[in-house]
């Protein structure tokens, strides 16, 4: 065999021995795209379920009017809230919500009330869930940046035209008084 | 829901993992959950019915000391079987870095997988190693649970992202029920664990207990667990290993009374703990507790407030507390009162709960657990010349 195509044959080799590690970090990535998607979907998902339950609970009457005006509005604000406000508007609603439940006794009073039980488990359930699952995003998205920003990612362009991913960040501490287990 | 979960250890050996495991798996069944358990196991071993045998596990030397794996071409195969027959919601592996089952089936799995991470290992030389092949099996886990604090920074620290702390569970109920037996009452120290095992810190005890007994004659220690009973007590003088009495190991409903009994739990662990679910045995069982301060002990104990603490392998400070503790009845009482009340975020009503709500998470839209079936030659170029 002359020694061109011995050289030759080695290059096709190389060649596809590339291709199919490029091709499985496509779908590495790929995979870790569709993870962030399904993360993100869970936390809209158990931020929306926090704000309605929230709007529920401060149009019910059940609270004293200026707990509810302070609640209604957070909650409202945070449904409403376009894209690039919305971690502001969510951190505002954990912070109204720490305002209203920062003692047991409201709680309480709120339990103590017919249905009031079942909306305070349900809140606490939504307020308790909401840094889980934004966790977990968080979590999706820092593997990805990580394996974005390799060289052979970037210079083969294998992230095609995904956005580069970002973490949810916002203030999502409990109320104390809801959270009756330790929360870390 | 259709829960599948993961266990590395060989079922046949008792071990946290495998009692927090089976603990789960009952409290999951109890609450209408459809569950099954793949874990390693003889075949001649008796397994409860929601237990699939992924083969035995071969001892290998890893990390230091002997591990029984599972691992090859055999175990990977009944890992993809168990996939594909069980069409899970959700699969939860444990120990996914672990060289065995937890990995296997993050290598061979999609969708919604959860992991939990329980040892806090120091960083080991194998692990930097197998950081490039561990990376891509890892990235498929959607959600990550440390069963502590320190487990969680180890984990962050090593693997990078983040975790969500929750404790491993205990019936509480259980402890609470037992009878106190009158033999191990009565000026009682407790001590439960291996004998001839250093980190669990019996060595510590023994140098302690002189200054104990000559503070308090009529103390009594009492000893559960398995190891060398005339090894134990050589440092000890003659006239003091009467004070001392070995139990063997015990039962289960034996090891609550004898937490029920005691005046004073001592854990004077050395090291190596990640959770210390003992620790909550002995809280729930009403026992005050005297426990070393590990960090993972003292976040167990809420830095102190439900239990006290010493300074770790410091005999001095042990039998100092011991001491107090044991001449102070009022103490005791205020210690099993606040344990009592910690303890309950410990109950799996609550565990289970919070276990529950982090598999709701990553199955809410998400597709059920299927086996990863590997893209074929030709569909690998088509995706490479995308």
């Amino acid at each position: 065999m002359p020694p061109v195509i011995e050289t030759l044959i080695w290059i096709a080799v190389a060649v596809v021995a590339i291709g199919m590690y490029l091709s499985w970090t496509a779908g590495r990535l790929d995979r870790l795209h569709t993870r962030i998607d399904a993360a993100r979907a869970a936390l809209d998902a158990q931020l929306l379920r926090r704000a309605s339950v929230t709007q529920e609970l401060a149009t019910s009457g059940v609270l004293d009017p200026a707990a509810s005006i302070v609640l209604y509005e957070a909650a409202h604000a945070a449904r409403q809230a376009e894209e690039e406000h919305r971690e502001v508007a969510e951190s505002e609603l954990s912070a109204a919500l720490r305002a209203v439940f920062g003692e047991t006794a409201q709680v309480e009073a709120v339990k103590e009330i017919p249905g009031g039980e079942e909306a305070a488990s349900e809140l606490a359930a939504a307020a308790r869930r909401v840094p889980m699952a934004r966790r977990f995003h968080n979590d999706a998205v820092r593997a990805a940046r990580a394996l974005r920003r390799h060289r052979k990612v970037r210079w083969f362009r294998l992230a095609g035209h995904a956005p580069f991913p970002l973490a949810f960040e916002m203030d999502d501490e409990p109320p104390v008084a809801l959270a009756d287990r330790p929360v870390s | 829901m259709k829960i599948g979960i993961v266990c590395p250890y060989s079922w046949d050996v008792p071990g946290g993992v495998q009692f927090h495991i089976r603990d789960l798996a009952e409290h999951l069944i109890r609450l209408g959950h459809q569950v099954s358990v793949l874990a390693p196991a003889d075949d001649e071993t008796p397994l409860p019915p929601y237990v699939v045998s992924a083969g035995r596990a071969v001892p290998v030397p890893y990390n230091g000391s002997v591990a029984r794996l599972n691992f090859g071409f055999l175990s990977a195969a009944r890992v993809r079987r168990w996939l594909h027959d069980g069409t899970f919601d959700v699969i939860h592996i444990h120990e996914p870095t672990s060289p065995s089952l937890g990995l296997l089936a993050c290598w061979a799995a999609q969708g919604p997988i959860v992991a939990t991470f329980h040892t806090s290992n120091p960083r080991s030389r194998a692990m930097i190693a197998a950081y490039p092949i561990l990376q891509p099996a890892l990235e498929k886990i959607s959600a990550r649970i440390a069963v502590s604090e320190y487990a969680r920074r180890t984990l962050v620290e090593h693997l990078g992202g983040d975790a969500v702390v929750i404790p491993n569970g205990v019936d509480v109920g259980f402890f609470d029920r037992a009878e106190p037996r009158p033999e191990w009452q009565g000026g009682t120290i407790g001590f439960i664990g291996r004998i001839d095992e250093p980190r669990k810190g019996l060595p510590v005890l023994m140098r302690a207990l002189p200054a104990i007994l000559a503070a308090r004659p009529d103390t009594r220690l009492l000893v559960a667990g398995r190891g060398d009973e005339e090894e134990a007590v050589a440092s000890l003088p003659a006239a003091m290993r009467e004070r001392v009495e070995f139990l063997g190991m015990v039962s289960d409903e034996d090891k609550a009374r004898l937490l029920r009994s005691v005046d004073v739990y001592v854990a004077p662990n050395t090291g190596g703990e990640s959770f210390g679910i003992i620790l909550v045995e002995a809280m729930s069982a009403g026992a005050p507790v005297l426990a070393s301060d590990l960090d993972a002990f003292a976040q167990v104990l809420d830095q102190g407030a439900a239990g006290e603490l010493f300074a770790n392998e410091d005999a001095d400070a042990l039998a100092a507390a011991a001491i107090r503790l044991l001449g102070d009845p009022e103490r005791r009482a205020e210690l099993r009162e606040r344990g009592t009340a910690h303890v309950r975020r410990f109950d799996w009503s609550t565990v289970g709960a919070d276990i529950l709500a982090v598999y709701e998470t990553v199955t809410d839209g998400a597709a059920s657990v299927a086996a990863d079936e590997r893209t074929g030659l030709r569909a690998r170029f088509g995706l490479a010349r995308e």
